[in-house]
């Protein structure tokens, strides 16, 4: 019954048949940006000016060390040496780009996944071991990578980055806050809250939807209802694009053009690229998703177009291939073999709780050390890896 | 049938659906995934999207919609993928779903069953692993039930299910499957609010529950003590009566559990103790609890976390007195 139909349907059919009866007060746009096709061609319309063939070489070995550096992780898991591990591949371009596009001044704020932006940005690779076989002391970020460690809680690290921001600009530090957030993670209250106070402080940040198509078992299009997830920041009143995350070309342009404008505000990109593998390893995506679709994104591989240019260009061969992946190999295992040398202290636990230690604290820690039973816990399996 | 606290809690909650056409169960991969710890496996084909709802990844939206389901005469269960991310939701619960019964005096009730799985000890990622019984059964008015084994976890799961109260279903995730045991095919209710003794015994009251439940259990077995083991399985309201009988008997009373020391659930239950049976008191009241900080890396929880020998050894301080 016509008659009975709820308000706003009445609107909207008003609107698209094409009688413009009411006065249109907003109207948004996302734009889509590539810049370097699944081939390795390049828009050079588009193409920034400051990449020329070495720095595309330079893309190509960050996208392949941090490749190697997951397999590394994953295989541990399975052994294992680590703790239950979320694998990036397929989206090192949207890790590396954004990564590179970032100066000395600036400053990352992840979630869980960013371990190519790690690599990238400087963290030691005996702390990312550290951390991924299960111990606080991975957690450190050393000296020189302006970056706090990951965040597991999804998107509840979007206003701590806002928060950076606003004191890098309070402070006259210069630079700006890059985050980042998963497509599942733009349905969290915290991104909403992230992004408006962003806007009204003005603050220099850079979200980055790392938008991979699948939040655990939950595919993008039952997530949101909305076309893009960029569109959402139209909502805060901040400028946003979508970009091919599987172009590195594109995510490096977008990431390194919104810091250069972050003293206006912050600004959103939405990165397109696939998680190639498993959530995480305690994670079965046979149960939800077809060979099909991760077949398709195959083809769209971020380090095969790169590779495909650099070849066509006669800028790579097998020889600098098997020299690099030898070397990043090395570096892997010799950071690998520090990380495994660690051994946890248990008094570590209270120790750094509070700035003091507090006495009612300290007679815990005392008596728990004395009890001995620090002992059969050391003793214990170390990492069992469920 | 045979079957863990995973296959107990489907078979629960598969006969819940059944029973009654209002329920549904929502959260986030609870649908075709069946879950991340596949409790909900195979409710998805079986019932359909509307009533196995996979939602967008939002605690607080999960939990509030559910208040607003269960206010309009709906029996939501959803799931909190871990206990670490409730928070997120703690506005809801402490504000909504705890106090709606009471401020409407009666005139409005939020009958719910949140799932969400608890406690240590199987080398999870940070915030996967929390034991946040005391915080939902502080501010009164919220249910907080916690399982130790398939068979309560099936008859305590439908109890909730046939109450008119929001109960907060606390599952240890150390136990999902870390034993098998009977558990009748049927319907069943294990009542809530009452205490479990496990074991008789006549020198000393062990109260505890959850992960620390077979801890306990090994700990008075390999030493052989006379003890009596209380599995509280409701924490909140707290089965008082069953405490205080046993310690009035047994003259010694201790309390572990898997959540920090400090103002743990385990004060209260001392405090009680002290409150109606010091004079029956032969020792002092004694707490085994994780130490007093957050729940600590996947590599440091052994020395996190109680463990058989240091509830053993308070087993021995406390005899000694
Ligand atoms: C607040 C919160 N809820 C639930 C989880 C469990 N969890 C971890 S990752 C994840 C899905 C995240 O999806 P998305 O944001 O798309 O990031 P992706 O994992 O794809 O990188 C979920 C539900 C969590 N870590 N934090
Ligand atoms: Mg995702």
């Amino acid at each position: 019954m016509e008659g009975s139909l709820p308000k706003p349907y009445i609107i909207l059919h008003i609107i698209n048949i094409g009688e413009l009866v009411l006065k249109q007060v907003y109207n948004g746009t996302i734009s889509y940006m590539q810049i370097m096709d699944e081939f390795g061609s390049l828009d050079m319309s588009l193409f920034p000016k400051d990449v020329d063939d070495n720095k595309i070489l330079d893309m190509y070995r960050w996208m392949s060390f941090a490749r190697a550096l997951d397999a590394k992780a994953l295989s541990l898991q399975r052994q294992g040496r680590a703790v239950t591990y979320a694998p990036i591949l397929g989206q090192e371009a949207t890790q590396i780009g954004s990564a590179l596009a970032m100066g000395d001044n600036d400053f990352f704020v992840p979630n869980f996944r960013q371990h190519g932006v790690f690599l990238a940005r400087g963290l030691s690779l005996e702390a990312f071991f550290i951390y991924w076989r299960g111990y606080e002391e991975g957690s450190t970020v050393g000296k020189g990578v302006n970056a706090v460690s990951y965040i597991v809680p999804v998107a509840t690290q979007l206003p701590h980055a806002v928060g950076i921001a606003y004191a890098l600009k309070y402070k006259n530090a210069g630079g700006a806050v890059v985050t980042y957030v998963g497509d599942g993670g733009t349905s969290e209250g915290n991104f909403y809250e992230a992004m408006n106070f962003a806007g009204v402080m003005k603050a220099p940040v850079v979200f980055i939807i790392e938008n991979n198509g699948w939040a655990i078992s939950m595919p993008r299009s039952k997530q949101t209802m909305t076309a893009t997830l960029a569109q959402k920041a139209i909502a805060a009143g901040i400028p946003a694009i979508q970009v091919d995350g599987n172009d590195v070309i594109a995510v490096y342009k977008a990431t390194k053009d919104a810091i250069a404008n972050s003293a206006n505000g912050p600004f959103v990109i939405e990165c397109l690229t696939y998680r190639m593998s498993m959530h995480t390893t305690a994670d079965d995506p046979t149960k939800y998703r077809s060979d099909e679709e991760v077949a398709a994104w195959k083809d769209k591989d971020p380090i095969l177009r790169i590779k495909a240019y650099l070849m066509k260009k006669n800028l790579w061969s097998d020889k600098q291939e098997s020299e690099m992946a030898d070397a990043q190999l090395k570096q892997i295992d010799d950071a690998l073999e520090k990380a495994e040398a660690f051994k946890p202290d248990p008094k570590s636990m209270f120790e750094n709780l509070y700035s003091f230690m507090p006495d009612v604290l300290k007679e815990e820690m005392d008596a728990a050390e004395a009890a001995g039973y620090w002992q059969s816990g050391l003793q214990a399996k170390e990492v069992d890896g469920k | 049938m045979m079957t863990n606290m995973v296959g107990a809690l489907n078979n629960a909650l598969d006969l819940i659906l059944a029973e009654n056409k209002n329920a549904v169960v929502l959260g986030e991969d609870i649908g075709k995934d069946g879950g991340v710890f596949r409790v909900t496996d195979g409710l998805y084909e079986k019932y359909g999207e509307l009533r196995v709802m996979d939602t967008p990844l939002s605690e607080a939206g999960i939990i509030g919609v559910s208040v607003g389901m269960a206010l309009a005469g709906m029996l939501p269960i959803p799931e909190i993928q871990f206990a670490g991310f409730m928070y997120l939701a703690f506005d809801q619960l402490i504000n909504h779903a705890a106090r709606y019964r009471s401020r409407s005096r009666s005139t409005k009730s939020v009958p719910m069953i949140v799932r969400t799985p608890v406690s240590g000890g199987v080398r999870t990622l940070e915030h996967h692993s929390d034991s946040p019984e005391e915080y939902y059964s502080h501010v009164g008015g919220l249910i907080v039930v916690e399982p130790s084994n398939p068979y309560d976890a099936k008859g305590l799961l439908i109890k909730a299910a046939h109450m008119n109260d929001p109960v907060l279903f606390l599952e240890p995730t150390k136990l999902y499957r870390l034993f098998k045991q009977e558990v009748p095919d049927n319907m069943y209710e294990i009542p809530i609010g009452k205490a479990d003794v496990v074991k008789q015994g006549d020198d000393l009251t062990i109260v505890t529950w959850g992960t620390m439940v077979p801890v306990v259990k090994n700990a008075v077995e390999n030493k052989g003590t006379n003890a009596e083991i209380i599995d509280l399985r409701t924490i909140n309201p707290l089965d008082e009566n069953t405490i205080i009988k046993s310690v009035k008997k047994t003259g010694r009373a201790m309390i572990v559990h898997e959540a920090q020391l400090s103002f743990g659930a385990g004060a209260e239950i001392a405090a009680r103790i002290a409150d109606k049976a010091i004079f029956e008191l032969q020792a002092p009241v004694t707490r085994v609890a994780s130490a007093s900080l957050p729940y600590p890396f996947p590599g440091y929880e052994q020395f996190y976390i109680p463990n058989e020998m240091k509830v053993s050894q308070a087993i021995d301080r406390i005899m000694s007195v």
